[in-house]
């Protein structure tokens, strides 16, 4: 099977895909979204395939192809996957099927006397950027990768721009100025190691393996390293380059928020591994401590932000910040352990977010609003859904038995013995993880029914519908929303008083999770438990990997995979 | 007294200027001796025979390599890449020209020039079906003089060059059906400033001569190396550069060209943004690299500040525009000075992939530039073309096409890999960089985010915004502007995802003579 290829295919098939669905008359919708959902499922099968055929002993860069592409800027058009990059893929497979079924019923939002809009648009989009994040990962050549990562900004400006919330033009822009910006910088440092190499093997190359054979000057490597650096933290993001990430998670429509934190966010701290430790060793074994200040001031800073967001979407994009804080003191605390939990943080949290983004998606789809305190007594008509919001929690907070937790402990067991003072503080980050995920479940799913849940004995009883979902119109305003004429003028800073039902009030109908959501939500809390009891299989695909990557950077990788906190095997592979 | 000897002339390797100067003088006797009625498509054959002859010409004559008409015209690699280019790009722009599908009045050019703007006349001729068909031999005589410009290989001929490009565009500039004030404006302002422009480079040609006794680009260079660079050369170096960099639009010589840009009719600012700029830039770097190459200390740091200065300015204004063909200018001046870094891109002995990749932008970005300058002909209002921003809002909605091609264009003129305009980028930055000017790419790179942000700013304009209820219409254009676009946006296309074809004969060309 390994003549097969299989990341050609991975890419071909999203984008025939997106081009098929294009074509399409903006009347077909519904053959549109079948055909992404076919399309996507065809990935995530690709995506399965492509595992079989990887051995996780073998060479480090498996399903190689090279073709030479641009002969005169030395660029090849050469894919290849380690372990790492293998898991990415696997996530991209699963979730974009789950997106897609997650964004089912979304409609754009609506504009006062225009004729709806058509969703095809949407479905388009969204498997080009598939096509599109397989190959940033799969790329093994630098400016290939540097072309892929600047094109998936397009798709993804599109989804925020066409078919965001109330506020997508000014996230949109925002996003796609802050991530151009860092590439462009970025692309400053593609060129320079281009020139090192041409100064130093003769001839100018892109290619991966041979780049990382370089001796680079230790100065030259410090500029290379922060125009990479720059680019990746903007991405990923680590404070102080975070600002764009709750606007675009906000106003991003629930499956383009799903993949921006779960899959496009990842390709900074990917990069992070893949392109700023190996090609440039000594740059960052010294400025390391300057990254872990940011990485940990990121956990702390994002965390209590979170705690204090009134909107949804905006607290799990600032839970996100702070997870993304873990995975690059992971990476930059060289050990194999932190490492290894900093790739397995990546995959976790890609399924934990997504499928606490998703969730909530689907609380706002039934009350048309972002704002927390707009919810209440959910739990009560809805248990089904308070029950997976309530795991997506537990597991974005790392609790013991969820994925995350192995990830998060192995970050913070692994960096310890180099790290203390950073890994001591981190922990922090983790009390106020808790803080902030059961405040938010606790407010939305319990106590007495309140916000949107009420309406006039005569008012429009419309908000219900579950499968009927608007993303999210009215943007959280509470003014603003029409319909919402229930909700009571609070005093101020009065935001948690627990709220009498006026007399005449009802309690609106809210339907639990119709037979979609249900089939949406199961393969991520499958994911979820599974991997929060039996790690084994993904730590064994990455750990080749992370052990190549930390001898590139000569730390010893000491000869032994990790074991997965609290299974009792030694976990050792060889 | 001996009889003054004929120089020697090469007509094979002179075959492409003798197409376009040829369709010149036909275009001027047919608007002499035929009739008004079938002017127009006699006129159109002409040109465009002249321009694809002229294409074809340089096709055929690739890998030449002489110096011909006794040492003046150097018909050599950079020579016809670039005059093929031209006739290219001068091909596509009398399509645009030709267009009659879009204006009710059946062409973008006035019946009469001479008429007073406002006149009762003037009035009169405004719905007209008559048309100045003069505007294609001017054209050609454009196209030819740009080609020669490109091929001179001695100051005279450039100068005369010069006049000849810069001429007929200066008349081309007042013929606007639509606004004729502000198209009569343009003219004025672009003759007057052409002119002073001119001028500068004269004194340059003369204190060069002075300097080092010789006209001819060879034997500057000569010169230079035998006597070394003295304060008289430096200073007439530094006087043609200034007269260069004004038909380039190059900041700070740059403020004609918001102002030209906007009033000329639009599809001969299509014309002057693509091709002037190429001719421009072949002048530029012929004159840089065969005269002064082997002395680049003397005008290394000034191109240097003019690169920064140019995409600074370009970039910056650009934000504040309101028009779309006025951010289209400020977008021409930001890309003079990413070409100019390309231009910096000289290694020592003349290596380096300097000339390559300048030569490779100017084609990537005369094309990119012609098809948007071609979509701002097609959104239309009662008062002829809308180009105010605020009327391309929700332009996605009224006609999904033309929005998506523009997003295309623009995403491109801002450099996003999969277009041609960011092969065309990273080709001159990697020629900078390899030439050791760091904080130049960096500056570039810098200048390029915050030209994303005017370019995004039309994308968002016509993707996320509502359309105004009296909006402009979309015209549908007719067959020669729908082949300007197709091949405009193929190329933009195909230079973005395999360019490898076309940098190679770049590369391959890259070697002057002379």
């Amino acid at each position: 099977m390994t003549d097969v290829p299989w990341l050609v295919l991975m890419i071909v098939v999203p984008a025939v895909g997106a081009a098929a669905v294009a074509a399409l008359p903006a009347a077909r919708e519904a053959l549109a979204r079948q055909l992404a959902l076919a399309v996507s499922l065809l990935v995530l099968l690709l995506a399965v395939l492509t595992t079989v055929a990887f051995d996780p002993g073998g060479e480090r860069f498996q399903l190689t192809t090279s073709v030479a592409w641009i002969p005169d800027f030395g660029v090849d058009f050469a894919l290849g996957v380690d372990g790492i990059a293998l898991s990415m893929l696997l996530l991209i497979g699963v979730l974009v099927p789950v997106v897609v079924g997650a964004s089912w019923r979304d409609t754009p939002l609506p504009r006062p006397g225009r004729p709806a809009r058509s969703m095809t648009a949407f479905w388009a989009w969204l498997l080009l950027l598939e096509s599109l994040m397989v190959g940033v990962f799969a790329a093994t050549d630098v400016f290939l990768f540097y072309v892929f990562f600047e094109a998936m900004l397009v798709p993804m400006y599109f989804l925020i721009g066409s078919f965001g919330g109330a506020n997508r033009q000014y996230a949109a822009v925002k996003f796609f100025l802050y991530s151009l910006l860092g590439g462009l910088v970025m692309l400053a440092s593609v060129i320079g190691l281009y020139v090192v190499s041409n100064s130093q093997l003769g001839e100018g190359t892109f290619a991966f393996d041979a780049l990382r054979q370089l001796e680079i000057d230790p100065n030259v490597q410090k500029l290379l390293f922060a125009g990479f650096f720059l680019a990746f933290a903007i991405k990923a993001p680590l404070v102080p380059f975070h600002t764009w990430l709750p606007d675009s998670g906000a106003e991003a429509p629930i499956g383009g928020a799903v993949l921006l934190v779960g899959v496009l966010d990842k390709v900074g701290t990917f990069g992070f591994l893949r392109y700023c430790l190996p090609l440039f060793p000594d740059a960052s074994r010294d400025l390391a401590p300057w990254v872990l200040v940011l990485a940990v001031a990121g956990i702390i800073y994002a965390a209590l932000l979170a705690v204090g967001q009134s909107d949804m979407k905006r607290l799990v994009s600032y839970t996100s910040i702070a997870h993304f804080g873990f995975i690059a003191l992971g990476i930059f605390a060289f050990t194999t352990e932190a490492a290894t939990g900093a790739v397995l943080y990546m995959f976790n949290h890609g399924i934990a977010t997504g499928l606490l983004f998703i969730v909530v998606g689907m609380v706002i789809a039934r009350g048309g609003s972002r704002q927390i305190r707009d919810y209440g007594g959910l739990a009560a008509r809805t248990p089904l859904l308070a029950g997976v919001f309530l795991l997506a929690g537990l597991a974005s907070l790392a609790l013991p038995g969820t994925n995350s937790f192995v990830s998060e402990f192995l970050v913070l067991i692994g960096a310890f013995p180099t790290r203390p003072v950073f890994t001591i503080i981190a922990t922090v980050g983790i009390v106020l993880a808790a803080l902030y995920v059961l405040l938010m479940y606790q407010r939305v799913m319990h106590g007495p029914p309140r916000g949107v849940l009420l309406v006039d004995e005569d008012g429009p009883a419309d908000h219900g519908a579950a499968d009927h979902g608007p993303a999210d119109h009215g943007a959280g305003e509470h003014g603003a929303r029409g319909g919402a004429t229930a909700v009571p003028e609070r005093g101020a800073g009065g935001a948690t008083a627990v709220l009498e039902a006026p007399a005449r009030a009802r309690v609106l109908a809210v339907r639990d999770l119709s037979g979609r959501e249900i089939a949406v939500v199961t393969p991520l809390v499958a994911l979820i438990l599974v991997l929060g009891v039996y790690p084994q299989p993904l730590i064994d695909l990455v750990s080749p990997a992370v052990e190549a990557t930390m001898s590139d950077i000569g730390v010893d990788p000491g000869g032994s995979t990790p074991a997965a906190p609290g299974s009792t095997g030694t976990g050792g592979t060889d | 007294m001996g009889a003054i000897e004929a120089p020697d002339l090469s007509y094979a390797a002179l075959a492409p200027l003798l197409f376009v100067f040829g369709a010149a003088c036909v275009g001027v006797l047919v608007e002499a001796f035929t009739p008004r009625s079938v002017r127009h498509p006699v006129q159109v054959t002409i040109a465009l025979v002249g321009t694809v002859g002229a294409f074809v010409a340089t096709l055929l004559l690739a890998g030449t390599e002489e110096v011909t008409a006794a040492g003046a015209l150097a018909v050599d690699g950079p020579a016809l890449f670039l005059q093929g280019t031209i006739a290219v790009l001068g091909a596509l722009s009398v399509l645009l020209f030709s267009e009659r599908a879009l204006d009710p009045a059946r062409s973008a050019f006035v019946a009469a020039a001479a008429v007073p703007a406002g006149s009762v006349r003037d009035r009169e001729l405004a719905t007209s079906e008559r048309v100045q068909t003069e505007a294609y031999p001017l054209a050609s005589f454009a196209i030819g003089g740009m080609m020669l410009f490109t091929a001179a290989n001695d100051l005279l001929i450039m100068f005369v060059a010069l006049e000849v490009l810069s001429l007929p565009l200066y008349l081309l500039s007042g013929l606007a059906r639509r606004r004729r004030l502000l198209s009569q404006e343009a003219a004025v302002k672009y003759f007057l400033l052409g002119a002073f422009a001119s001028a500068f480079f004269l004194y340059g040609l003369a204190l060069v001569y002075g300097a080092t006794g010789s006209v001819r680009l060879s034997d500057v260079r000569v010169a230079v190396v035998t006597e070394g660079g003295s304060a008289l050369m430096v200073i007439g170096l530094g006087l043609l550069v200034v007269g260069l960099m004004f038909k380039a639009s190059v900041a700070p010589f740059h403020s004609w060209t918001p102002d030209v840009y906007q009033g000329a009719p639009t599809a001969v600012t299509a014309f002057m943004a693509a091709a002037t700029k190429v001719a421009a830039f072949g002048a530029v770097l012929r004159l840089l690299y065969v005269a002064f190459g082997t002395a680049d200390w003397t005008w290394r740091p000034l191109v240097y500040a003019l690169a920064i200065a140019s995409m600074v300015v370009g970039a910056v204004l650009g934000l504040t525009q309101t028009d779309v063909k006025r951010m289209l200018a400020y977008s021409s001046i930001a890309h003079a000075g990413f070409l100019l870094t390309g231009v910096i891109g000289l290694g020592p002995d003349g290596t380096g992939y300097g000339l390559a990749a300048t030569m490779f932008y100017l084609v990537t970005y005369g094309l990119t530039t012609l098809g948007a300058f071609g979509l701002v002909t097609l959104v239309r209002d009662g008062d002829g073309e809308a180009t105010h921003l605020s009327q391309w809002a929700g332009l996605a909605q009224r006609s999904p096409l033309v929005a998506a091609l523009m997003s295309f264009f623009l995403l491109a003129l801002a450099g996003i890999p999969l277009t041609s305009g960011f092969t065309g980028k990273f080709a001159v930055f990697r020629a900078a960089i390899e030439a050791g000017a760091w904080p130049l790419v960096v500056t570039a790179l810098v200048a390029s985010a915050i030209a994303a942000f005017f370019y995004l700013r039309v994308v968002v304009l016509m993707y996320f915004s509502d359309p105004a209820p009296d909006g402009p219409t979309v015209g549908v254009p007719g067959m020669p502007t729908t082949i300007v676009l197709a091949v405009t946006a193929a190329a933009t296309l195909v230079l973005g995802v395999l360019p490898g074809a076309v940098l190679e004969l770049a590369e391959s060309a890259a070697v002057f003579v002379g």
